[in-house]
C-alpha cells in the first residue's frame, strides 16, 4: 500500500464530513459528520507516523479521541437539551445570534 | 550689583530699593486687612442671625482699621522721611522653583495715605449706610461687602509686590461687581454689573501680562526688584510692562477706551458710588501708575499714553457731564474727569505724582461728599434721580444743600477751597515741558476746569436752585413745568446721614488747603515719589491762575444763566448735535457695540456654525458611515450555524491555498 492511496483515503472521508457539516441540517447528522472529519484528520496523523518511524502522531490521535469523547458528550448533552426545549434537532431553528 | 544701580538712579528709588523691615507697632500692619475681612466673614457666615447688630459690627471694623491706620501713620511720622518705607514680610506664599513669592506688606507715605483715606472715607460711608440702607432688608449683606471691599482695598494699597497687588485688584474689582449689582432683581441692576466685570476683566488681562512680562524679565514681581531694577532692561520691555500696567489702571479707572462702565455702575446703591466709584476703587488705577513710576521714567513712550489717556478722559468726562439729567451719572462722569487729571499729573514724570496723589485724596473727600448729598437728595426725593423734577431743594434740605455746595465749591478750584490746591498745580504741571507738549496738555487741563465749572454749576443749580419742578400737592392747575409724578415731600435726612457728609465737607473746605501749608504734602511723598525739583511753566504762573479761574468763573456764570436764572424744562429739549452724542456718553457704547460686541458676536456665531459643519459634521458622518457599514455588513450574519461553518471551511481553503501557492 502506498502512502497516496492512505491520503486520498483521509481526503475523501473529510470532504465527505465537512459537506455533511455543511449541508445536513439534524444536528445529530451535522455532528456525524464532525467525528468524520475527525478520524480522517486522525487517520492522516497515524499514516505519517507509520512513515516517519515516529510515534508523536499516533499520540497526537490518541489525543483527537479523548477530545472527541469529550466533545460528543458535550456536544449530545446540548443537542438533547435543544431538542427538549423546542422540539427540534434542526440547526436552522438555533438562530437566535441574529436579530 | 545693587549699589551699581543705585548710583544711576534717582533718590527715590534708590530708597525704595532697600526698605526698613517693620518692627514694633508697624508689624501690626497686617491688622489692617485682617480686621475688615474678619468682619466680612462672620457678616457673610452669620446669616440672618446678624441682622440686628450686623452693620454697627461692619462700621467696627472698618473704624478699628483706620485707628489702627492712624497709630501708623503717627508712627511712620516719628522716623526720619529717610527711613519710611517699611517692608512686612508675613509669609511665603508661592515657592515655586525660580518664583518665589512672598505675602509681604509695604508700608510708606504713600500706602499710608492710601489706607487713611480708604479707612476714613469708608468708615464715613459706612455711619451713612446704616440709615440710607436702614429700610432694605438685606442691609447685613451690604455691609459685608462693604466690609471685604476696605479689607481688599487695603490689600491694594498695602501689598509690597504685584502679584499680591493683583489680589487686592480683582478683589475690588469682585466687590465692585457684587454692589453695582446689589439689588440683581431688576435687571438692567444686573446687566450693569456685568457690563462693569467685564470691561474691568479686560484690564485685568493687561496686568497679568504685565505680571508674566515681569517675570520673564527679573525672575520676580515684588516692588523692590522690579522697580529698582528698571534701569538695567530695555526700553521695549519696560514700554511694553508700562502699557499694560496702563491697560489695566483704564479698566480700573474707567479712563479712555475703557470708561463705558462707569456710568453704568451707578446702578448699586449711592453710598457704593461714593466709595468704590468715586473716592476709592477707581482711583487704584493712579495708584498703580505712580506706584511703577520708575518703571513709566524709563519708558518715556508708555509715559506719553499715560498722559494722553489722561487727556483725553478729561475732557470726554467733561463732556458727558455737561448734558447727563441723572444726578448720580453726572458725578460719574465727573469722576471720570477728574480721574482724567490725576492720569495727566501721573503721566508729567516725578513732577505730577505727588500732585496726581494730592488731587486723588481731595476729590477723595468732595467727590464722596458730593455722592453722599447725591444720596441725599434721593433719599428726600423718593429715590428720584432725574435733576429736571428737582429744583429750588435749598429751602427744604439745608444741611444738604450746604455740604453739598462747599463740595460743589471744592470740585471747582474756587481757592481755598481743597481742589483749587490740588488741580491748579496739575493745571501748572501741565504746562511744564517743551516743544508742543505743554501748550496742548495745558490747554486741555485749563480747559477742563472751565467745563468742570459748568457741569457741575448746572448740577448744583439744577437741584438746590431754580423753580420747584416737582409736585408738591399744592399748585392747583399742574401745569408743563411741573413733573407729573406723584407728590414729594422733600426732607432733610436723619443725623446719622448728614453728619458724614459734614465731615466730608469739612474736609473738601480745608484739607486741601492744610496739607499745602509749606508743601507738607509733597514731602510727605518725597520718599516714594522722588523729590520734585522747581520747574518754571511755560506761562507765568500768576496768569496760569488767573485763566483758571477766569474760566471757572465763566462756566460758573453759564451754568447759573441757564440753570437758575431761567426755567428748566422737565422734559429735556432735543438739544444739538453735541448734546445729542453726550448724552448717549459720545456713543461710547455704540462704538464699543459695533467695534468689539459685534464683531465678537459675529466670531462666535461663525465659530458655532463652524462647530456644527465642520467638527459635527466630521463625527456625525464618521458614525454614519460605521452605521452604514454595519448595516451592510449585518447582512452576512444570517444566524445560521452553517453558513458559519461553510464561511470557515472556504476560509481555511483558502488560508491553505495561499500557503501551498507560495511554498510553489
Amino acid at each position: 500500500m502506498s502512502l497516496t492511496n492512505y491520503l486520498v483515503l483521509a481526503s475523501i472521508l473529510f470532504a465527505i464530513g465537512a459537506t455533511t457539516v455543511l449541508l445536513r441540517r439534524n444536528a445529530i447528522v451535522v455532528f456525524m459528520g464532525v467525528e468524520l472529519m475527525l478520524n480522517a484528520a486522525n487517520l492522516m496523523l497515524v499514516t505519517f507516523a507509520r512513515i516517519h518511524g515516529d510515534l508523536s502522531g499516533q499520540v497526537m490521535a490518541f489525543f483527537v479521541m479523548v477530545v472527541a469523547a469529550a466533545e460528543v458528550v458535550i456536544g449530545l448533552a446540548i443537542i438533547v437539551q435543544i431538542f427538549r426545549t423546542r422540539r427540534s434537532a434542526s440547526v436552522d431553528d438555533v438562530n437566535l445570534l441574529k436579530s | 550689583m545693587t549699589s551699581s544701580i543705585a548710583t544711576h538712579l534717582p533718590a527715590a528709588v534708590a530708597m525704595a530699593s532697600a526698605p526698613a523691615s517693620a518692627d514694633g507697632f508697624l508689624a501690626l500692619a497686617w491688622l489692617l486687612v485682617a480686621l475688615p475681612l474678619a468682619g466680612s466673614a462672620i457678616l457673610l457666615l452669620a446669616g440672618r442671625r446678624a441682622d440686628p447688630w450686623g452693620h454697627w459690627l461692619g462700621v467696627f471694623a472698618s473704624a478699628a482699621s483706620f485707628v489702627v491706620g492712624l497709630v501708623m501713620l503717627i508712627v511712620v511720622l516719628g522716623r526720619g522721611s529717610g527711613d519710611r518705607v517699611v517692608d512686612l514680610r508675613l509669609f511665603r506664599w508661592l515657592p515655586a522653583g525660580h518664583l518665589n513669592v512672598d505675602v509681604g506688606l509695604r508700608i510708606d507715605p504713600l500706602s499710608l495715605t492710601f489706607v487713611l483715606l480708604v479707612t476714613f472715607v469708608g468708615t464715613l460711608i459706612h455711619v451713612y449706610s446704616v440709615a440710607y440702607m436702614e429700610h432694605d432688608g438685606d442691609r447685613r449683606r451690604f455691609f459685608a461687602f462693604l466690609n471685604l471691599f476696605v479689607a481688599a482695598m487695603l490689600l491694594l494699597v498695602l501689598a509690597d509686590s504685584f502679584l499680591l497687588l493683583f489680589v487686592g485688584w480683582e478683589g475690588v474689582g469682585l466687590v465692585s461687581y457684587l454692589l453695582i449689582g446689589f439689588w440683581f432683581q431688576h435687571t438692567p441692576n444686573a446687566v450693569a454689573a456685568k457690563k462693569a466685570f467685564i470691561a474691568n476683566r479686560i484690564g485685568d488681562m493687561g496686568l497679568l501680562i504685565a505680571l508674566m512680562i515681569m517675570f520673564a524679565t527679573y525672575g520676580a514681581v515684588d516692588f523692590s526688584t522690579v522697580l529698582g531694577g528698571a534701569a538695567g532692561v530695555s526700553e521695549g520691555t519696560l514700554t511694553a510692562i508700562g502699557l499694560m500696567l496702563l491697560l489695566a489702571a483704564c479698566g480700573k479707572s474707567a479712563q479712555f477706551p475703557l470708561q463705558s462702565w462707569l456710568g453704568d455702575a451707578m446702578a448699586g446703591p449711592t453710598p457704593v458710588s461714593a466709595l468704590i466709584h468715586a473716592a476709592t476703587m477707581v482711583t487704584a488705577g493712579v495708584y498703580l501708575v505712580v506706584r511703577a513710576g520708575p518703571i513709566y521714567e524709563a519708558a518715556p513712550t508708555a509715559q506719553l499714553v499715560v498722559v494722553i489717556v489722561g487727556a483725553i478722559t478729561l475732557l470726554f468726562g467733561a463732556v458727558i457731564g455737561c448734558a447727563k439729567d441723572d444726578i448720580k451719572k453726572a458725578l460719574a462722569a465727573s469722576t471720570m474727569s477728574q480721574i482724567g487729571y490725576m492720569f495727566l499729573a501721573a503721566g508729567l514724570g516725578p513732577i505730577g505724582y505727588a500732585f496726581a496723589i494730592f488731587q486723588l485724596v481731595t476729590h477723595g473727600f468732595f467727590k464722596a461728599g458730593l455722592f453722599l448729598g447725591a444720596g441725599s437728595v434721593m433719599h428726600g426725593m423718593d429715590e428720584q434721580v432725574d435733576m429736571r423734577n428737582f429744583g429750588g431743594l435749598h429751602r427744604y434740605m439745608r444741611i444738604t444743600w450746604i455740604t453739598f455746595g462747599l463740595g460743589w465749591l471744592a470740585i471747582l478750584g474756587v481757592p481755598p477751597f481743597s481742589g483749587f490746591w490740588s488741580k491748579d498745580k496739575i493745571i501748572e504741571a501741565a504746562f511744564v515741558g517743551e516743544g508742543w507738549r505743554p501748550w496742548v496738555f495745558g490747554s486741555v487741563a485749563l480747559l477742563g476746569a472751565g467745563l468742570t465749572a459748568f457741569y457741575m454749576s448746572r448740577v448744583f443749580f439744577m437741584t438746590f436752585h431754580g423753580e420747584k419742578r416737582w409736585n408738591d400737592g399744592h399748585s392747583a392747575t399742574p401745569d408743563t413745568t411741573i413733573a407729573r409724578s406723584a407728590v414729594q415731600h422733600p426732607h432733610e435726612s436723619p443725623r446719622l446721614m448728614t453728619w458724614p457728609m459734614i465731615v466730608l465737607a469739612a474736609g473738601s473746605v480745608a484739607l486741601g488747603g492744610l496739607l499745602s501749608i509749606g508743601g507738607a504734602f509733597t514731602s510727605w511723598l518725597e520718599p516714594v515719589t522722588g523729590g520734585v525739583e522747581e520747574h518754571v511753566p511755560v506761562l507765568p504762573v500768576w496768569l496760569l491762575i488767573t485763566l483758571t479761574l477766569g474760566l471757572v468763573v465763566a462756566g460758573l456764570w453759564l451754568a447759573w444763566r441757564q440753570y437758575s436764572q431761567a426755567p428748566v424744562p422737565v422734559v429735556a429739549p432735543a438739544g444739538s448735535v453735541l448734546t445729542r452724542a453726550a448724552r448717549k456718553d459720545l456713543y461710547q457704547d455704540g462704538v464699543n457695540d459695533g467695534l468689539l460686541v459685534q464683531p465678537g458676536q459675529y466670531l462666535t456665531r461663525s465659530l458655532v456654525y463652524g462647530d456644527r459643519a465642520v467638527i459635527d459634521g466630521a463625527v456625525g458622518g464618521l458614525g454614519r458611515v460605521m452605521v452604514r457599514l454595519g448595516e451592510a455588513t449585518r447582512r452576512w450574519q444570517t444566524g445560521y450555524v452553517r453558513s458559519y461553518a461553510a464561511t470557515m471551511t472556504i476560509g481555511v481553503v483558502a488560508l491553505v491555498a495561499v500557503v501551498l501557492a507560495t511554498q510553489i
